[in-house]
This record gives C-alpha cells, sequence and structure tokens, in this order.
C-alpha cells in the first residue's frame, strides 16, 4: 500500500499546481498527470477496467481541453486577499474533517470483509450471466437498468451540448459582432 | 496561421497514417472481449472514438469529416440508444426488462454470455459517435472575441 500514499501524495501536488499556476496550458497539464496518477491507482487497486476507462476518458479531455484553450487568450482572475473568505474555507474543511473521521471510523475496513450483495454476485455471476469479466456482468446484466440511466443521461448531454453549439445560434452573434465593428470604425 | 496543407507537419502525418488504424483495432478489440477481459463498450466507444480525433488533430477536419461526417455520428448515436433499448424491451421474450434470453455460451468464449456483447456494441456506437460529435462540435465552434 506504500506506493498508493506516493501516488496521492502526487496527485495532490498536481492539483494543487493546477489550481495555482498562472499559465493556463500549464495548468491543463497538471490535470491530465492527476488523472494519469489516478489511473495507476485504480490499477494498484486492481481494478483494470476503471484504470482503462480513466485513461482514455482523460486523454480525451485533456486533448480538448488543449485544443480549447490553447488558442484562447483569457484575462487572468485579480486576487485580493480576503480574510474571512479563507477562515470560512479552512473552518468548513476542518470541521469536515472531524466528523468525516467520527462517521468514517466505524466503517469496515477496505475490501474486508466482502458485502452480501457482491458475495452473490461472486458466487453466482458466471453462472447466471456466462461472461467471465464479472465487472461486465454486473453492469451489463444485473444492474442493466442503471446502464440505460447512465446512456440516456450521456444521449441528453451529446444532444445539449449540440443544441447549444449549433450553427444557426451562432451566426446571429457573428452578425452582431461584425456589425459592431463596423460601427466602431 | 492559414497554411497550404490543413493539419500538422510531415512527421506526424506519417506517423499518423501508421497508428491510427492499430488505435482503431484496438478499439475494436476493447468493445468486443469487453464480457471476456477487462474493457467494455464505454472505453472501446471513448478509443474508437480517439482514433478518429487523432486524424482529424494530424490532417485537418475536412478529411476526419469524410471519413466519419456529422450526420452519420449523430446517426450512430441514436441508432445505438436505440440498440440498447431494444435489447432491454426484447427481454420481456423471457419475462422482465434486460433479461438475458440468448443462450450463455461456453465461458470464455468470444461468443459466450447472452445479451451482453451485443449491449457492449451498443454502447460503444453510442459513447464513440456521441463523443466525437461533440468534439467536431466543439472544433467548428469560433466564438468571436468580444473587444474591450
Amino acid at each position: 500500500m506504500f506506493e498508493l500514499y506516493v501516488l496521492l501524495l502526487f496527485m495532490i501536488i498536481g492539483a494543487i499546481i493546477a489550481v495555482e499556476i498562472k499559465d493556463l496550458l500549464s495548468s491543463v497539464v497538471a490535470v491530465g498527470a492527476v488523472g494519469l496518477g489516478l489511473s495507476v491507482a485504480f490499477l494498484i487497486l486492481k481494478a483494470p477496467d476503471l484504470a482503462i476507462t480513466q485513461l482514455v476518458v482523460e486523454i480525451l479531455c485533456l486533448i480538448i481541453l488543449i485544443r480549447a484553450t490553447i488558442k484562447r487568450d483569457i484575462p487572468s482572475v485579480n486576487r485580493r486577499k480576503e480574510v474571512i473568505n479563507s477562515v470560512m474555507a479552512l473552518l468548513f474543511i476542518g470541521g469536515f474533517l472531524f466528523f468525516a473521521y467520527l462517521a468514517l471510523k466505524d466503517l469496515p475496513s477496505f475490501g474486508h470483509p466482502i458485502m452480501r450483495v457482491s458475495q452473490n454476485y461472486l458466487a453466482e455471476g458466471l453462472k447466471k450471466t456466462g461472461a467471465t469479466n464479472l465487472v461486465a456482468s454486473v453492469i451489463l446484466d444485473f444492474r442493466a437498468y442503471d446502464t440505460l440511466g447512465e446512456a440516456t443521461i450521456l444521449f441528453t448531454a451529446v444532444i445539449g451540448v449540440l443544441t447549444v453549439l449549433r450553427r444557426i445560434g451562432r451566426k446571429r452573434v457573428d452578425e452582431v459582432a461584425k456589425e459592431e465593428d463596423e460601427y466602431e470604425n | 496561421m492559414k497554411t497550404k496543407e490543413p493539419g500538422m507537419t510531415l512527421i506526424v502525418k506519417t506517423i499518423t497514417r501508421l497508428t491510427v488504424g492499430l488505435i482503431l483495432l484496438y478499439g475494436i478489440y476493447i468493445v468486443t472481449h469487453g464480457h471476456v477481459s477487462p474493457g467494455g463498450g464505454f472505453a472501446g466507444g471513448v478509443i474508437i472514438a480517439l482514433s478518429f480525433i487523432h486524424l482529424m488533430l494530424a490532417f485537418g477536419k475536412d478529411l476526419a469529416l469524410k471519413k466519419l461526417s456529422r450526420g452519420a455520428a449523430s446517426f450512430f448515436e441514436s441508432f445505438g440508444a436505440i440498440m440498447f433499448l431494444t435489447i432491454g424491451l426484447l427481454g420481456f421474450i423471457g419475462g422482465y426488462f434486460f433479461f438475458n434470453f440468448f443462450s450463455k455460451g461456453k465461458p470464455f468464449n468470444l461468443f459466450s454470455a447472452g445479451i451482453i456483447p451485443l449491449c457492449n456494441i451498443a454502447i460503444c456506437l453510442k459513447v464513440g459517435a456521441g463523443l466525437f460529435a461533440v468534439f467536431v462540435a466543439l472544433i467548428l465552434l469560433e466564438i468571436p472575441i468580444r473587444k474591450e
């Protein structure tokens, strides 16, 4: 478990760099490093399905983010020293950690004992579905209804993006921008 | 930034020509073996979308859109969603929603596990085409930068 803690430390440092750095592109690269660390952490915890998905989605997000940010000149935010905000944030984080410690102390330790539901799946998954990959047998057979909901969410999200970014809505903005330019000239 | 040939330099184009087919094949492998080994419809669909995005980044948007146009991407996405729902509804033959009505076959075979490979293919079509469509929409978007 030692390498897991090293990875967690690496991910925390990467996340802090991603938040604090001024350059937008470097920030995106730091986010990518955090995602890669998470993928390796899934591999260490013996979840190759999740590791593959995390790695692939991370690359896709990174490409989209870099493509979207590389030529944009986004002004950096002016930060003022706001003492009250920082103190309130620290207080809330402290309270959250305290109560989380109280609540999570009584949970069973990681991986032991196996929960009742998953015991059933592990025992009968191969016999009932014929799939040797138990993750596939859970998400597409035992819990296929959840997967249908997830698929619907993705479908709706894609339709929403295509609707917001469609050409008809954009033309008007272009024309307005052009007219403003003409007035200025 | 307008050059005569769209896309990146010759080196990138050559490497892309060599690798893009392998990436596509790997995505298809991940999808079709989703019930035997780690992987599945979601990851494989994203890898297939990434192969087309790879093509688009290296050769420019015209060639990639010739291979898989925006209308085709929309069609495949809707087709995948309807296919997944149809598989679920066909389960009513056996009694309930998402009933595994095919024969289970032998474990560790490619054609086994009943409806699970079919669901994987449906999800792959939906996810891959959907993410490619989103990427195309984001690429073709040109926000006019407001002057201040």
